[in-house]
């Protein structure tokens, strides 16, 4: 049985075509994916994220946990701060990626994929060191985003400007949105300009309507799930379960920026240094053929498999479709023709240049 | 939702329009493209391909999912609408007009649903 956001509600007043996913009923769109992903970037839109999970990790010890439990670098964070990490298990391969906000020296707030809350979570505990204390505070945290050029302006209708945080991957603590007390993050996934907004559960409701009010005259709409995955995938954003899995190496995923192998230590680590430098990588593929490519298709260069897909479907925003795939560093460069077998159907398919999208 | 009274339906969400010279059109109806959402890729068969009552003949393609689109009946295919080659979203703007192909020698091998009938199946899907 699956759970309701604190927005089910609403999701169904606003035409919300509802589906499971990751252990929750969620719109899959509203009017349209195609609609809602040309929203976002050329106005803005809205998602209910509130089926991610939060975790809480405070204490004397807690930079020291995060730094061993993730391949990024915590130290020297500002109060305020945003981080992305990958998180490995013992073989090199990823439990998950997650995002970490930094309120002050003893206190982080982690925030994780739905389906990996509670895999997550136990593996933060099995693994814990120290003085620190890990809370799950997902049911009773509610998140939206609102992600598109227009972001700024409507929420300046209803926040103050200097709550706004200014910085990119950076946030503000308990400041007022439409008079509800949540945390103001300038993040996003999916290629935009925007804010994720973390509030109490009982709140969301209002919040949403309020957002959707006072973003009518900017063209906000409510998007769905569709889109979300459209935007990411437009934006070259890796999705946990495609691009990173627990058996695939973060470097050789495209995340080798997250992963500081000159820390003195973090799980995963000695694994990754037995592999050496990383000999497959992430690439873009545009297809120049007919067809749409999916997820696990397998790829050939000159006739020869190559590797698979991590996942693939038509960008409404650039026109045609793309796909990623994690291929053979040495044997691949930008520019090479691709085939890739879609259902026994053999599609032409360029090796391009990621992210696909980057906005102007 | 649209369920024009001169078609005939499958319970796989196909139309049927028999013209005057005993060729039929196939396509897909308005629940259908509500059901699949924006349609981004059709996948055709060619002229003189033969078509099999209730196997796939066609698919298509959502920016989420492909799925299979099945022969309402048997026959031969003599035209496909290629126009839906790059403009696949005239499924969802005029579902009853975006037909798929045109076949011959058509053979009702499965029992097709009147618009009533096809409209209380439809209905009842829906509840499901």
């Amino acid at each position: 049985m699956e759970k309701k956001t604190p927005l089910y509600q609403a999701h169904l007043r606003w035409g919300g075509k509802m589906v499971p996913f990751g252990g929750y009923l969620l719109p899959v769109q509203y009017q349209g994916v195609i609609a809602e992903h040309m929203a976002v970037r050329t106005a803005c839109g809205l998602f209910d994220v509130s089926h991610m999970g939060e975790i809480l990790c405070e204490g004397p010890d807690a930079l020291k946990n995060l730094n061993l439990l993730l391949t990024n670098e915590y130290e020297g964070m500002y109060d305020g701060q945003a981080r992305y990490s990958p998180m490995c298990n013992e073989n090199g391969g990823v439990v998950d990626d997650l995002i970490v906000y930094k309120v002050n020296d003893e206190r982080y707030l982690i925030v994780v994929n739905a389906s990996n809350r509670e895999k997550d979570f136990a593996w933060m505990q099995a693994h814990a060191v120290g003085n620190v204390k890990l809370t799950d505070i997902s049911d009773q945290v509610a998140q939206l985003a609102l992600q598109g050029p227009k972001a700024q302006e409507i929420l300046e209708k209803l926040a103050k400007p200097e709550d706004i945080p200014a910085a990119y991957y950076s946030c503000t603590f308990h400041k007022k949105v439409a008079g509800i007390d949540c945390i103001i993050s300038r993040t996003g996934y999916t290629g935009e300009d925007g804010f994720e907004l973390y509030m109490a559960a009982e709140d969301a409701e209002k919040m949403w309507e309020e957002l959707l009010k006072a973003g009518e005259a900017e063209g906000l709409v409510p998007c769905g799930l569709g889109a979300r995955d459209t935007l990411r995938l437009e934006a070259g954003m890796p999705l946990y379960g495609h691009e990173l899995t627990d058996e695939t190496s973060p470097r050789e995923s495209g995340l080798g920026i997250f992963v500081k192998m000159k820390k003195p230590d973090f799980i995963g680590k000695a694994a990754l240094e037995k592999m050496g430098d990383p000999v497959r990588k992430r690439v873009g593929l545009k297809v120049t053929g007919r067809g749409i490519i999916r997820e696990h298709q397998p790829v050939y260069l000159n006739g020869e498999q190559i590797g698979l897909t991590t996942s693939g479907t038509h960008c409404p925003y650039l026109g045609y479709p793309v796909a990623m795939a994690i291929v053979p560093k040495e044997k691949v460069q930008l520019g090479d023709e691709v085939e890739v077998d879609v259902r026994g159907r053999k599609v032409a398919a360029q090796v391009v240049k990621l992210p696909f999208y980057k906005r102007g | 939702m649209n369920f024009p009274a001169e078609l005939k339906y499958s319970k796989s969400h196909e139309w049927v329009r028999v013209l005057s010279d005993g060729t039929a059109q196939i396509g897909l109806t308005d629940y259908a493209q509500k059901e699949l959402g924006d349609l981004v890729f059709v996948n055709l068969p060619q002229p003189e391909d033969e078509i099999r009552a209730g196997e796939a003949f066609a698919d298509v393609e959502s920016v989420k999912a492909v799925s299979d689109v099945y022969a309402p009946v048997n026959g031969t295919v003599v035209e496909v609408n290629e126009e839906l080659l790059d403009a696949p979203e005239l499924i969802n703007q005029d579902p009853y007009e975006a037909w798929f192909v045109k076949v011959e020698q058509v053979e009702e091998a499965e029992t097709l649903l009147s618009a009533e009938e096809y409209e209380a199946f439809v209905a009842q899907e829906a509840n499901k």
